[in-house]
């Protein structure tokens, strides 16, 4: 250590902690100046703002987002509504106020006794909380409360943003609902700076946008006199607006499908297959999601909830269905990749195959008689696919089914996908015990078996066919933007998976597709139409065993016993642009009840694809 | 062994500064606590009286030690407290997104409290050995600044801003009083002044954002710059004289956030005006002067250290809450010694009086 440095010793200490009172001191004497300026001062001022605890927050509630179709088409807006609350504190007396209220009653439409309820309710509550009386009163009612508003302390009015649902019922699915946020959700943390009271996004868009739809709480710190009205604004923050969502879908599209869809149970989606895209997600019945923002009666919503055709349920992604004829899709390309058949095998199909002890009959009757793939495909020949699945067995035709993304979800951002239900051995021993029997693969060739898919499962398989073998998850979103038109997000198309099959497989399945179509004996020649090929698979989904009563027709089979009907198909056949999967609850026969359905959607797209170039052209 | 100079010099007034201060403390939170709609939560009050009984134990343990062989203990209650950090960060209880909570049988306990004390002690072993009339240099100045900074870390993660920079201040308080040298003094004042600017380029623009309506709660006019205006209504509306007890409106309203922890000098400024503020003040101003007045009369560095640590640490805890509370600082949650609610609050101040006790009393040891 250098000679210059001295030990700190005691006096040099002494010396250090007498500056350091000096500096707490000062400092005191800081607070003391301070709490001098609050009390003395400015005391009086304080005490009178104190007396009536003049300084209240006042929340703006932010807009919610709006949502549009593809082409910019309006789908959900908000209106302004007009909600009617009273603070205790300030309503003095209570009584006039209750009474001068009560007068009102045929604008506000809410009685005395009403009032006297609510207000009774909530007598424990902080008073200066504003008690809501009638939510969203109407512009007649608004004019009489502002009109004597000084004859009524302690009322209050505060225009609030409503989510209104442009077209009622339609894409309602899709859509989503909003609803009261309930007291797990606050609880869960996943709702930042939301409070009893607000409405969430409970379902579809509505629920998986929540966090771009909802915008931020404004809110202003004002100043109120003794009967509680506003006579200074100290500060304002601003509400920031929500982001609008621009889905994929084509309103026009999605309105066709609708109304082709009315008056039975199914779903309709539809998809650009080179995208992933969804064009239109229908699901059928529908309900009306105004009924859930301005609160629906016990009755409304036990009806919704009893009604057998389950409109609250999504069928397009929830259902699941036997996929039926167009699981042959994928035994064809099954069976041709495992060399069990190529394009040349031939099979004699008499109207019924002998197994076992067992006969399982073709659904003709008289047989197809001598059977190649593309005849198979084209006139859904049981028979044949009976073969090539006995012949594949069970566990890899399982294998090549969820290679083509059958048994799991798809991935589209909705809520409650179902992932449908691919059998293997192995699961059907662990689930019942019960060793897997050969006679039940014929029933999985052909779409019969345990095996469910839903219909964007047989979308996305059919669109991935369509545009040569990619796997693209189904996309809702086109993008988020700004109030102001900045793009924030913009979706992304995102392959996760190619069908297992290889080129020559895919030509000889597409070219079987197409015969179902244009084929004279097709099993969808119906759905031909002028000026675009389409190419495609219709399904009978059988919800009771096949009988075999010929004598029975078809009439006389209860609804509840007539098979699902299905249709999958993309168009154009080269290069094709929109893929759709229809399905009809006890619809009855594919080619009947669901191939028109589809036929008319790619007949409204095409025809608007074509105005679209034609414009273009001309322009 | 016992020593008859231990009674002589036993400082009884700070024992009565202390008493006197814990039932104003008392005082004010059952007002706190019982006139709060819609909930009154009178078991904090009991609660309380528990904590002090325990803190008065505390207190007796830690006076009846002798303050030097501290000196030893130093590194070993240092890591102890360190590993209590880390380990309640990683299995703490959640309260309010924050996990602070140590969770023994029936109470909780937080250890970023005890942490304060374990600082003191460790810089007071540090500075003590190595001071000098010319001060510290930089590179002597690397060991106080790592004990300092790994609790400052632990405690911002947990988060508890309030608590870490309560650290902080107390090891900077203890350094600036054995003095740094010129030069790097000097070195540091430019280095920060160079860093800080570019650190603020480098944030982003949220960060930025939190940062400034930190430092001025009126940006956020409906989250902290409205307690702050209720406080301030609160604390001016008792004027001269106060509402009287129990009488504050204010508080029984709720408008003021936390107001039997963070906000209970508001709640005893508006019940007994500037006549019991100033009482207030001048206590805490005096506990301080004693404090001060203890490392004064202490003949060795160590205490004299130590005695400085704990006055700073009861000084900053006292400004930053009522500074808080009167709208002259940034909004941090540090509770007020004695007064504000809370069990590990309370105990690590009530030993750190047991500290100064232990080295006021054992003075004559170098007489």
């Amino acid at each position: 250590m250098s000679q210059y440095l001295k030990t700190a010793d005691s006096d040099w200490y002494k010396q250090r902690v007498v500056r350091v009172m000096f500096c707490v001191a000062g400092a005191f004497l800081i607070l003391f100046a301070r709490l001098f300026y609050l009390q003395v001062i400015h005391g009086q001022e304080l005490r009178r703002l104190s007396e009536n605890n003049c300084i209240r927050l006042q929340t703006t509630d932010s807009s919610r987002g709006m949502i549009f179709d593809r082409n910019g088409i309006l789908l959900v807006d908000n209106r302004p509504a007009f909600d009617l609350s009273i603070i205790l504190k300030d309503a003095k007396p209570i009584e006039g106020t209750i009474e001068k209220l009560s007068k009102l009653s045929k604008q506000t439409n809410v009685s005395e006794s009403e009032l006297m309820s609510k207000i009774g309710r909530n007598k424990g509550i902080s008073s200066y909380k504003p008690i809501l009386l009638k939510q969203d009163m109407g512009r007649d009612a608004l004019a009489a409360v502002e009109v004597r508003k000084f004859d009524l302390p302690g009322i209050v009015v505060d225009v609030k943003p409503r989510r209104h649902y442009v077209n009622r019922q339609s894409a309602a699915h899709l859509l989503g609902y909003l609803s009261e946020i309930n007291s797990d959700e606050l609880k869960s943390g996943k709702y930042p700076g939301r409070k009893g009271g607000d409405f969430i996004g409970k379902f579809g868009v509505e629920k998986a946008f929540e966090p771009f739809l909802r915008g931020k709480r404004g809110g202003r710190q004002v100043e109120v006199n003794v009967i509680g009205q506003v006579v200074r604004v100290l500060k304002t923050v601003d509400a920031q607006p929500g982001q609008n969502i621009y889905l994929t879908v084509d309103h026009t599209l999605q309105k066709k499908a609708e109304v082709l869809l009315e008056g039975t149970a199914g779903a309709v989606v539809a998809m650009d297959p080179k995208t992933g895209n969804i064009l239109a997600l229908v699901s059928s019945p529908s309900f009306d999601q105004n009924t859930f923002v301005d609160g629906m009666s016990h009755k409304q919503w036990n009806s919704l909830i009893s009604n057998p055709l389950r409109p609250m349920e999504n069928k397009a992604i929830q259902g699941e269905y036997p996929p039926a004829s167009t699981f042959k899709i994928i035994t064809a390309i099954a069976g041709l990749e495992e060399g069990v058949i190529d394009k040349n095998t031939t099979m004699y199909c008499p109207g019924y195959y002998k197994y076992g002890n067992r006969v399982y009959r073709c659904w003709r009757r008289g047989g197809h008689g001598n059977v190649n793939i593309f005849k198979a495909l084209a006139e859904s020949c049981d028979v044949f696919f009976y073969q090539v699945g006995q012949k594949l067995g069970i566990d890899r035709l399982s294998f090549y089914a969820k290679a083509c993304g059958l048994g799991t979800p798809t991935g589209i951002n909705l809520d409650n996908e179902a992932s449908g239900l691919i059998p293997t051995a192995a699961w059907k021993k662990r689930r019942t015990g019960i060793a897997w029997q050969k006679g039940e693969t014929l029933s999985v060739a052909i779409g019969q078996g345990y095996n469910l898919t839903t219909p964007l499962q047989m979308l996305v398989l059919t669109s991935a066919m369509a545009n040569g073998g990619t796997r693209y998850k189904p996309l809702i979103l086109e993008s988020v933007k700004t109030v102001s038109g900045d793009i924030v997000i913009q979706g992304k198309k995102q392959a996760v998976g190619k069908l297992p099959a290889g080129k020559t497989t895919m030509e000889i399945v597409k070219k079987g597709l197409w015969e179902v179509v244009n084929n004279p004996k097709g099993t969808a020649r119906i759905a031909h139409i002028k000026g675009v090929e389409i190419s495609g698979k219709t399904g009978t989904a059988q919800v009771v065993g096949r009988t075999n009563d010929r004598t029975q027709s078809e009439k006389d089979i209860p609804k509840h016993h007539t098979p699902h009907a299905w249709f999958v198909a993309y168009a154009p056949s080269v290069d094709p642009q929109i893929a759709v999967a229809v399905l009809v609850e006890h619809g009855g026969h594919g080619s009947s009840a669901a191939a028109p359905i589809a036929r008319e959607i790619i007949r409204t797209y095409w025809k608007k694809d074509e105005d679209r170039r034609q414009l273009k052209a001309e322009s | 062994m016992f020593d008859r100079r231990f009674v002589k010099y036993f400082d009884w007034g700070l024992l009565g500064f202390t008493f006197l201060l814990g039932l104003l403390g008392l005082a004010t939170l059952y007002s706190a606590v019982t006139s709060a709609t819609p909930t009154p939560q009178k078991i904090l009050y009991f609660k309380q009286l528990i904590w002090y009984c325990v803190g008065m134990t505390g207190m007796v343990l830690s006076f009846l030690i002798n303050y030097k062989s501290l000196d030893r203990w130093a590194p070993a209650i240092y890591a102890a407290c360190i590993l209590l950090l880390i380990y309640v960060l990683l299995i703490g209880k959640h309260v309010g997104g924050a996990r602070r909570w140590l969770v023994l049988g029936p109470v909780s306990i937080q250890p970023s409290e005890l942490v304060k004390i374990a600082v003191i002690i460790s810089l007071a072993r540090y500075y003590s050995k190595h001071a000098n009339t010319k001060g510290f240099t930089l590179r002597e100045l690397f060991t106080p600044l790592v004990l300092t900074i790994i609790p400052f870390i632990l405690i911002v993660k947990q988060p508890d801003l309030g608590t870490a920079i309560l650290v902080v201040l107390i090891a900077g308080s203890m350094t600036v009083f054995v003095k740094i040298e010129r030069r790097s003094l000097l070195c540091i004042i430019t280095g920060s002044t160079i860093t800080v600017p570019l650190i603020w380029f480098l944030l982003k623009g949220y960060q930025k954002k939190r940062i400034l309506t930190f430092l001025n709660p009126d940006r956020d006019p409906l989250g902290a710059g409205y307690h702050i205006i209720q406080s301030k209504i609160a604390i001016g509306s008792g004027m001269i004289a106060g509402k009287g007890f129990l009488k504050g409106t204010q508080n029984a309203l709720s408008f003021l956030p936390e107001q039997h922890t963070d906000f209970i000098f508001s709640v005893l400024a508006e019940e007994w005006g500037l006549v019991g503020s100033v009482v207030i003040l001048i206590l805490f101003l005096t506990l301080i002067i004693w404090g001060l007045n203890i490392a004064y009369r202490c003949r060795e560095p160590f205490g004299t250290i130590m005695a400085v640590g704990v006055a700073a640490m009861i000084f900053w805890q006292v400004f930053i809450n009522i500074g808080m509370a009167m709208g002259l600082m940034p909004i941090v949650g540090v509770t007020l010694p004695f007064i504000s609610y809370g069990g590990s609050s309370i105990i690590s101040i009530m030993i750190c009086i047991g500290l100064l006790m232990s080295i006021s009393m054992r003075r004559f040891l170098f007489e």
